[in-house]
């Protein structure tokens, strides 16, 4: 390979690009180049091997086999920062900024020697109000970041990497975080980076979003380079089969035939945690035969909702009904007592017990009901765990390995088995099928649908607006802890969706 | 360097290692007696033969095991449940302090008084951990700080003791309670050997715990408890009771090695009954990895290095120090172990 100038050569090359982790090989020899101008965008299920990518890129693995250049020049391997210094900068999904410094002072952490005198504060200002300017990312530079939005936060994290220089931004599913119109305004801001001559590589599972961005698209599946096409010469439908390695349907629910409410929230509020908010004199109704879509920006208050409905939080106002009857105590043995099943949104922090085995795991929430006197009854455990294990095909060595030893979408169904199979009137599924194989996805969904056909209530919390457009009988809007009036099925436009998750209707609502 | 996690260790990792650990161990006591002048096959050759090499010394060897076994299986509990008891130096004392309470002020028969100086041991020192499980629970007060503070407070309140009200009229002056009846001492499992019914109830607690740990609700809670407490209160596990319960049985549990070493070995309550019994089961619980049938062999083991390091430096002029010095470097080799076992060291 013959080393072409950087005027004219691609920005950024990684060439047969192989890591392995024991058997495991997470990328196998992947090449991508990067051009002047263009916006790239990275697409494969989780566990493709992006991240490993991105890592090797930035020196925090060092690849068996291959090379990184950055502007023609070979990057020094395992050596974190050298990407950095060679003018790459990288958006993460999880916003490194310390909340109790200014705009400026995050932007500035780390650009100069730590003993300088001269603070050159006016410069920087300036220097990073032009780039505002240039980009349309408006934020003030005195705020502190705690008080910004996500959206603003994760502006200054495009500004940082401009301010250092970067030619080539990489952007690691900058969209979950956003609503659909904060999404425009960074795509905005995108074109006219490379408008300029900037580079994006742009990380994400989002079909729609990599159409409208991109203008080519590389697939990976498992560690595999499986194609690369022209944005133009492509449509959504083959990128998933691409992606996937195989035909991919939606489910479809049939329509919705909801009876009695099951779940009542009568005015209901909780404690702020932090930075989390509570939520402020929410009144929901959970029916029968329904799913019920709750759609939002993370952070406004899924959490709360979701814990009080598991019985972690007891409300600090209002009353809460199970199939008319006000509850008592509210804790999570109450709810499941009240026949709730719940899919909680961290399967490895609140939904498993890692070093516990799939047994131990699938009897969490029934052991105690099972028990005699204080004895576990593993016996019973352990064919229920099989039962589990056969009708919701979790991939496993058997009930008896440990969980942690269980890739995400097999947790996943063993926490649905473990749900659905105590067989509840309500279900709460807080982010069911984030991170999985669009395989498992598509499983789980299905699965929520046959439940809400059983007659079961559900809840569906996502930050997909898709997903909860695909599956919600009904959909609220949670803003600021308020949640909007329902919205049946197909009276709501994603645009108009996005602006009750601004913020925007709740005065005249309410 | 840096340490990569290993998802599912082999045989050779999670046996080799601790053998190896077993063998450094070694390795070093060998170099210890050299440097103090002695040859170090002899030394070796007297210690293992002073801790097991006659009926006297193995039975020296698990009377000095049976209060560790009690300790040891205090600690694997509560660190079972991540609950931190450093304080069953504490709870040891009080439990002996209620053996010594009632078996010299009720005078009860012996088949009488002997279960209720059990009762009465396990109550003192569940209550003696009980105040910091629930600053823990309740206040968030950190139960590392408390148990161990109050080991002092419970010494310098048995001196008190020893000195004015509890001290022995008949004592010559010594700091020493009056000793319990013979009739309510343990008896000694086989008539003529030194070796009383206090190694039994250990044992039969080493099998209680694990059957306990293994087969009931209580331990299946105690586990979730301290893998993922986030976890088990989401899946309705009271957990906050599941600590109080933890504090309460492992507090018992290092009260009984009070008990059986004054109602089975000395009869009466001094300020050194306790050869930091309490600490050193938290070795011995390290060692077993909180297993608690390996509780038992770790116990032995550390009891076999105290007892054999005792008896080899009445023989060779090595000091008895070295017990102490390979006590701890057993520990850092085993902990080192543990630690290679879950993760690999990879360069770069």
């Amino acid at each position: 390979m013959t080393p072409k100038t950087p005027a004219q050569g691609p920005v950024l090359r990684l060439s047969g690009i192989t890591k392995r982790f024991g058997n495991l090989t997470a990328n196998d020899g992947i090449s991508l180049s990067l051009a002047r101008g263009e916006v790239v965008a990275l697409l494969g299920e989780n566990g493709a091997g992006k991240t490993t990518l991105m890592n090797i890129l930035f020196g925090h693995y060092t690849a068996d086999e291959g090379t990184v250049q950055v502007m023609g020049r070979d990057l020094p391997p395992g050596q974190p920062g050298a990407a950095l210094k060679a003018g790459v900068g990288m958006v993460h999904q999880h916003f490194t900024l310390a909340g109790n410094l200014t705009v400026l002072d995050n932007v500035l952490l780390g650009t100069r020697p730590l003993l300088s005198l001269s603070s050159g504060r006016a410069e920087a200002r300036a220097r990073l109000a032009q780039l505002a300017r240039d980009f349309g990312l408006a934020v003030d530079p005195d705020a502190r970041v705690a008080t910004l939005s996500v959206g603003e936060r994760q502006r200054v994290e495009i500004l940082k990497a401009l301010y250092r220089d970067a030619r080539v931004l990489i952007l690691d599913e900058p969209t979950a975080v956003l609503t659909p119109q904060e999404a425009d305004a960074l795509f905005e801001t995108l074109r006219k980076m490379t408008a300029q001559g900037l580079s994006v590589i742009f990380i994400s599972h989002k079909l729609h979003e990599v159409m409208a961005i991109s203008s080519r698209v590389l697939v990976l599946r498992h560690g595999k380079l499986v194609g690369e096409v022209a944005t133009t010469d492509t449509d959504r439908h083959q990128l998933a089969t691409m992606m996937v390695g195989a035909e991919i349907t939606t489910p479809a629910p049939a329509k919705a035939r909801p009876g009695a409410p099951l779940l009542t929230l009568e005015q209901v509020s909780t404690a702020r945690h932090g930075e989390r908010p509570g939520l402020t004199a929410v009144d929901l109704e959970l029916c029968a035969g329904q799913i019920t879509g709750l759609a939002g920006v993370s952070g406004n208050g899924q959490g709360a909702l979701a814990d009080l409905i598991s019985g972690l939080e007891t409300p600090t106002g209002g009353r809460i009904l199970l199939a008319g009857e006000p509850v008592a105590d509210w804790t999570p043995r109450a709810a499941l007592d009240g026949r709730i099943g719940r899919i909680p949104e961290d399967r490895h922090k609140t939904g498993t017990i890692a070093d516990f085995t799939l047994t131990e795991n699938a009897v969490l929430e029934s052991y105690a009901t099972t028990a005699t006197r204080g004895w576990m009854n593993w016996r019973d455990a352990r064919t229920s765990t099989e039962t589990i294990i056969d009708k919701y095909d979790v991939r496993c060595p058997g009930p008896d390995t440990r969980i942690r030893l269980l890739s995400g979408g097999n947790m996943q169904k063993l926490i649905l088995g473990r749900v659905l199979e105590a067989a509840p009137r309500i279900i709460l599924a807080n982010q069911p099928v984030r991170g999985l194989d669009i395989g498992a996805v598509t499983y789980v969904q299905e699965q929520l649908i046959a439940a809400r056909d059983a007659g079961a209530a559900i809840l569906l919390i996502s930050e997909d607006l898709d997903e909860i457009l695909t599956l919600s009988d009904s959909i609220r809007v949670i803003s600021g802890g308020r949640l909007s009036p329902a919205f049946p099925r197909g009276s709501k436009t994603p645009a108009e969706l996005g602006q009750w998750m601004a913020g925007q209707g709740f005065n005249h609502a309410a | 360097m840096r340490l990569e996690p290993i998802a599912a260790p082999g045989p050779m990792r999670r046996i080799g290692l601790p053998a190896l650990a077993l063998a450094a161990t070694v390795v070093v006591a060998c170099a210890l007696s050299a440097l103090a002048g002695a040859n170090p096959a002899r030394t070796l050759g007297l210690m293992i033969t002073g801790a097991f090499g006659s009926k006297f010394a193995l039975l020296e060897t698990l009377n000095r095991a049976t209060p560790l076994i009690f300790t040891g299986l205090a600690i694997a509990v509560a660190f079972k449940a991540k609950l931190w008891n450093i304080g069953a130096e504490a709870q040891l004392y009080a439990g002996a302090l209620l053996t010594v309470l009632i078996g010299t002020q009720l005078g009860l028969p012996g088949p009488l008084a002997i279960p209720l100086m059990a009762l009465g041991a396990i109550a003192a020192g569940a209550l003696v951990l009980l105040g910091p499980a629930l600053l823990k629970t309740r206040l968030g007060v950190d139960e590392v700080v408390t148990t161990l503070l109050l080991n002092f407070v419970m010494a310098l309140f048995i001196s008190y003791l020893l000195e004015g009200p509890l001290k022995d009229p008949m004592g010559m002056g010594w700091p020493k309670s009056p000793s319990i009846p013979r009739d309510a001492r343990l008896p000694r499992i086989v008539d003529g050997l030194r070796l009383h019914w206090g190694f039994a109830l250990a044992l039969l607690c080493a099998a209680g715990v694990w059957v306990i740990q293994t087969r009931t609700t209580l331990g299946y809670e105690i586990r979730a408890t301290g893998q993922n407490p986030e976890a088990a209160r989401f899946a309705g596990i009271p957990v906050t009771r599941v600590i109080v319960k933890t504090a309460l049985l492992s507090g018992g549990l290092a009260a009984l090695a009070g008990f059986s070493e004054v109602a089975g070995l000395e009869g009466n309550l001094t300020t050194d009954l306790s050869a930091s019994f309490g600490y050193t089961g938290i070795v011995v619980a390290m060692l077993a990895l909180l297993h608690p049938l390996g509780v038992v062999v770790s116990a032995l083991f550390v009891a076999g290095i105290f007892v054999g390091a005792d008896s080899m430096s009445r023989a060779a002029e090595v000091p008895t120090y070295i017990a102490d010095i390979l006590l701890a470097t057993a520990l850092l080799f085993m902990v080192l172990a543990i630690l290679l076992t879950k993760f690999r060291v990879v360069r770069g």
